[in-house]
C-alpha cells in the first residue's frame, strides 16, 4: 500500500483531473442555461486535435490552447445553431458532434501530415510548460511547481471565476434564470436563446481548452479518439457536483483520483492469491457513482428544471 | 377510457393529405442526406481529392456480387437491429444512447452460454491446466435457441435498468444509458481478459464457442454466394425483427400504449396507460433488440466474444433510426444506406490520394445532424410553397 499512496499519486490525481475541471465547467455553463452538452467528448477532441495541429505549425503551446479555444467555441457554436435556433434534439446532436470528431481529425490528419489518426510528434519545448517555468529563478523546484502544469492553475481560476460569475453577477443571475425558468427570464426581458448562445459556446470554449492540455500538456500529440471517454467522465463529475462549479471540481478530482490509482496500481498491488488487481472495476466507479447519485441514494442532484427543452418564445 | 383504449388503429386519414405526411417524411430525410453529402464532398475537396471518385468509390463497390452484396447487407445486419433499438426506444418518447452497451453485454452472454454450456474447455495451450471447465454440454438444438434467447434476454434486462431507473426515481435516461455502456464495456472486458481466454492469446477475446451454437452463413443456402462471406441467417432474423416491430407498434396494444406514452404522457396517464410500465418496457425491447447484434456477431460471424468488435453500431443505430423516421421500414433502408457506406469505406482508403475511410463517419455524423436540424428547410420549402398543407 505504502507503494501506491505516494505524493506522485496526489500530482497524478491533479493532473489527470485537470482536462476534466475545464470540461465539466464547460459542460455547466452550457446546462445551467439550460442545454443538454453530451458533446463534450467532441468538443475536447476538436480542441485537443486543434492544440496539437496548431502548435506543431507556431511552436507556441499558448497560441496552440488559444486555438483550441477558438475551435471549441466554433463547433459549439454550430451546436447552439442547431439546438436553439433549429430546435434539434439536443441530445441527438451531442451525438453527432461525437462522432464528426471521432472521423474528421483522422481526415484532416491524414492530408496534413499523412498519418491517419494521429498529429506529428511535438518537441517538449513547445508543450505546456509547468509551474516552475513562471516562477523566478531563485524559487527552488518543489514537486507541485515542477509536477503540476500551468493548466492546472488555470483550471482552478476558472472554476473560482466561474462561481463567482455564477452567483455574483446579473450574467450568471440571468444565465440560471434562463436554464431554470425562461418564461419567467423572457418576462423580466432577458433574452433566452442569447444566453443559451452564450452559455453554450462558453462550454465549446472551455471543453476545447481541456482538449488542450491532453494532447500538448498530458501528452505530446494527438491521437485518434485521446479522450477515452473523459468528455463522458467530465458529464458525470457535473451531474455529481450537482451543476455547482467547486463540487464539480471535486468530483473531477474524486474521478481523476480513481484514473491516478489504476495507473498506480498496475503491476503494484496484487491481490491476496497474487494476481492483479483488475483495473476495470475502478475505472467503473465514476460511472456507478453516477447513476446511484442520479438515482438520488446519495443526496439529491437536481438538474437544471429547464433543461433540454427548447425554448418557444409566446407570442 | 375503455373506448379509448381499445380504439388504438388510427382513424386513416384522408388520401390526400396521408400522401403529402407521406411525401414529408421522405422529403427531410432525403435532402438531410444530399446535404451531408454535399458537405462531405466540400470537406473532401479541400482536403486534395475529387468528390466525385471518392463517392463513386464510396457507394459503387456496394453492388458488386457477390462481395459488395454480401458484405454491405453483412454490415447492414447490426444496424436494423440497434436502429430498431432506438426507433422503438423514441417512440415512447426516450433517447437510448446505451444500444452500444447493451449490445456488447449481449454479445458476451450469448458467447459464455456458447462456451459453458457448450461444452467448451479453456486450457492453458502451455501448461494444459485447465482455466475453465463448461458447466454443460448441451446438444446445438437447445444450445443454439438458447444462445439467442439470452442474446434478446440479456440485452433486454441491460436495457430496461435505466428505464427501471427512471420510471422509479426520474433519473435520466440519457445519462444513465451513457453510464452503462462505459460499465458493460469494462465488465465484459474483465471476464473476457480474466476468465473466458485462452491464456497466452495476444488478442483481448474469449474462447471459441461450441460448433453447436454455429448460426448457417447465408451462403450455405443461397447458390453463387461463397461462405467466406460473413453474411448469416442473423439478416433474416434482423427482416423479421422489423416486421415483427412494426405488427407490434401499430396492431397491438402495447405498442398502442407505447407510442400514446411517447406522444403525449399526460394524455396517456390520463387514458389509463401506466406510463412508468411502458418506459420500462420500451427500455427492455429496445435492449432486446440490441441484444440480437449478438447473434450475427458472436453465433453468425466470429464464433466468439471478441473486445471490442463494435463499431460504433449503437451510435450510428440513432442515425439509423433518425434517418428512418422510426419507422421499421425506414430503419431497413437507412441500415442499407449506412452500411454501403461501411463497406465503401475501404476501397476509398485504398484508392484515393489522401481521403481516409473516416470519412464514412464525417457523412454520418452530418446526416444525423442534417436530419435533426431539419428545421433549416422547413424555412425554404415553405417559401417554394412544399409545406402549404403539410402540417399534418
Amino acid at each position: 500500500m505504502r507503494q501506491i499512496f505516494t505524493i506522485s499519486l496526489l500530482f497524478s490525481t491533479i493532473r489527470l483531473a485537470t482536462p476534466l475541471v475545464l470540461a465539466a465547467l464547460g459542460g455547466l455553463y452550457s446546462e445551467r442555461s439550460g442545454v443538454i452538452n453530451i458533446a463534450l467528448e467532441g468538443l475536447m477532441l476538436a480542441g485537443a486535435f486543434t492544440a496539437a495541429s496548431i502548435t506543431f505549425y507556431a511552436h507556441s503551446p499558448f497560441v496552440g490552447v488559444s486555438a483550441a479555444m477558438l475551435a471549441g467555441a466554433l463547433v459549439a457554436y454550430l451546436i447552439a445553431l442547431a439546438c436553439i435556433r433549429f430546435k434539434a434534439n439536443q441530445v441527438v446532436t451531442g451525438t453527432a458532434i461525437n462522432i464528426l470528431f471521432l472521423g474528421l481529425p483522422a481526415v484532416l490528419s491524414g492530408a496534413l501530415f499523412l498519418s491517419s489518426g494521429s498529429t506529428p510528434q511535438i518537441p517538449k519545448e513547445n508543450l505546456l510548460p509547468a509551474l516552475y517555468k513562471f516562477m523566478p529563478s531563485f524559487v527552488p523546484h518543489w514537486r507541485i511547481l515542477t509536477d503540476v502544469s500551468v493548466m492546472s492553475l488555470l483550471a482552478l481560476v476558472i472554476v473560482l471565476v466561474t462561481r463567482y460569475v455564477l452567483y455574483r453577477t446579473p450574467f450568471g443571475l440571468r444565465l440560471r434564470a434562463v436554464g431554470e425558468n425562461p418564461e419567467a427570464a423572457d418576462a423580466a426581458g432577458v433574452s433566452v436563446n442569447r444566453f443559451r448562445y452564450a452559455g453554450v459556446i462558453l462550454s465549446g470554449a472551455l471543453a476545447g481548452i481541456g482538449g488542450a492540455y491532453l494532447s500538448i500538456g498530458q501528452s505530446s500529440l494527438f491521437t485518434r479518439n485521446m479522450t477515452a471517454g473523459r468528455g463522458f467522465i467530465a458529464l458525470a463529475a457535473l451531474i455529481f457536483g450537482k451543476w455547482r462549479p467547486v463540487q464539480t471540481m471535486l468530483a473531477c478530482l474524486l474521478f481523476g483520483f480513481a484514473d491516478a490509482l489504476t495507473i498506480q496500481m498496475q503491476g503494484v498491488a496484487k491481490l491476496p492469491s497474487g494476481e492483479d488487481i483488475p483495473v476495470q472495476f475502478v475505472q467503473m466507479i465514476p460511472y456507478i457513482v453516477t447513476i446511484v447519485v442520479l438515482a438520488g441514494f446519495i443526496g439529491q442532484s437536481r438538474a437544471p428544471r429547464a433543461l433540454g427543452i427548447p425554448y418557444e418564445k409566446e407570442r | 377510457m375503455g373506448r379509448t383504449r381499445r380504439n388504438y388503429k388510427h382513424a386513416a386519414p384522408n388520401g390526400a393529405l396521408k400522401r403529402m405526411k407521406l411525401l414529408r417524411e421522405l422529403l427531410f430525410p432525403l435532402i438531410a442526406v444530399i446535404c451531408a453529402f454535399i458537405v462531405g464532398g466540400i470537406v473532401v475537396l479541400l482536403i486534395g481529392d475529387s468528390p466525385f471518385e471518392t463517392y463513386r468509390l464510396l457507394i459503387g463497390s456496394a453492388f458488386s456480387w457477390p462481395d459488395g452484396i454480401g458484405y454491405t447487407l453483412f454490415y447492414a445486419t447490426p444496424l436494423i437491429f440497434t436502429g430498431l433499438a432506438v426507433a422503438v426506444a423514441f417512440r415512447c418518447g426516450l433517447l437510448n444512447i446505451g444500444a452500444e452497451g447493451q449490445l456488447y453485454i449481449a454479445a458476451f452472454a450469448t458467447a459464455w452460454v456458447g462456451i459453458k454450456l457448450g461444452g467448451v474447455i479453456i486450457k492453458n495451450p502451455v501448461t494444459g491446466q485447465i482455466v475453465n471447465s463448461p458447466i454443460a454440454h448441451l446438444p446445438g438444438v437447445i444450445l443454439l435457441p438458447l444462445c439467442c434467447l439470452v442474446a434478446v434476454g440479456v440485452g433486454a434486462i441491460w436495457g430496461a435498468i435505466p428505464g427501471l431507473l427512471k420510471a422509479k426515481f426520474g433519473s435520466h435516461e440519457v445519462i444513465n444509458t451513457i453510464m452503462l455502456n462505459f460499465i458493460a464495456v469494462a465488465l465484459v472486458s474483465y471476464f473476457t481478459q480474466y476468465h473466458y481466454k485462452i491464456p497466452g492469446d495476444a488478442i483481448l477475446q474469449s474462447a471459441p464457442i461450441s460448433s453447436g451454437a454455429h448460426i448457417a452463413r447465408l451462403g450455405k443456402i443461397i447458390p453463387g454466394l461463397p461462405q467466406r462471406i460473413p453474411l448469416n441467417l442473423a439478416f433474416v432474423f434482423a427482416i423479421i425483427a422489423c416486421i415483427l416491430v412494426y405488427i407490434f407498434l401499430w396492431k397491438t396494444k402495447w405498442g398502442y400504449e407505447i407510442r400514446a406514452t411517447g406522444q403525449n404522457p399526460s394524455a396517456a396517464e390520463y387514458g389509463g396507460i401506466s406510463i412508468r410500465k411502458q418506459i420500462i418496457l420500451a427500455m427492455a425491447i429496445s435492449g432486446g433488440l440490441a441484444g440480437m447484434v449478438g447473434i450475427n456477431e458472436v453465433l453468425g460471424y466470429r464464433y466468439r466474444y471478441y473486445d471490442g468488435f463494435s463499431d460504433n453500431y449503437g451510435f450510428t443505430g440513432i442515425a439509423v433510426a433518425l434517418l428512418g423516421r422510426n419507422h421499421p421500414a425506414g430503419v431497413f433502408v437507412a441500415a442499407l444506406l449506412f452500411a454501403v457506406l461501411q463497406r465503401g469505406g475501404v476501397p476509398v482508403d485504398a484508392f484515393t490520394q489522401h481521403v481516409s475511410k473516416d470519412i464514412v463517419q464525417i457523412l454520418q455524423a452530418l446526416v444525423i445532424l442534417f436530419v435533426a436540424a431539419e428545421a433549416m428547410f422547413r424555412g425554404p420549402l415553405k417559401k417554394f410553397g412544399f409545406m402549404r398543407s403539410a402540417k399534418v
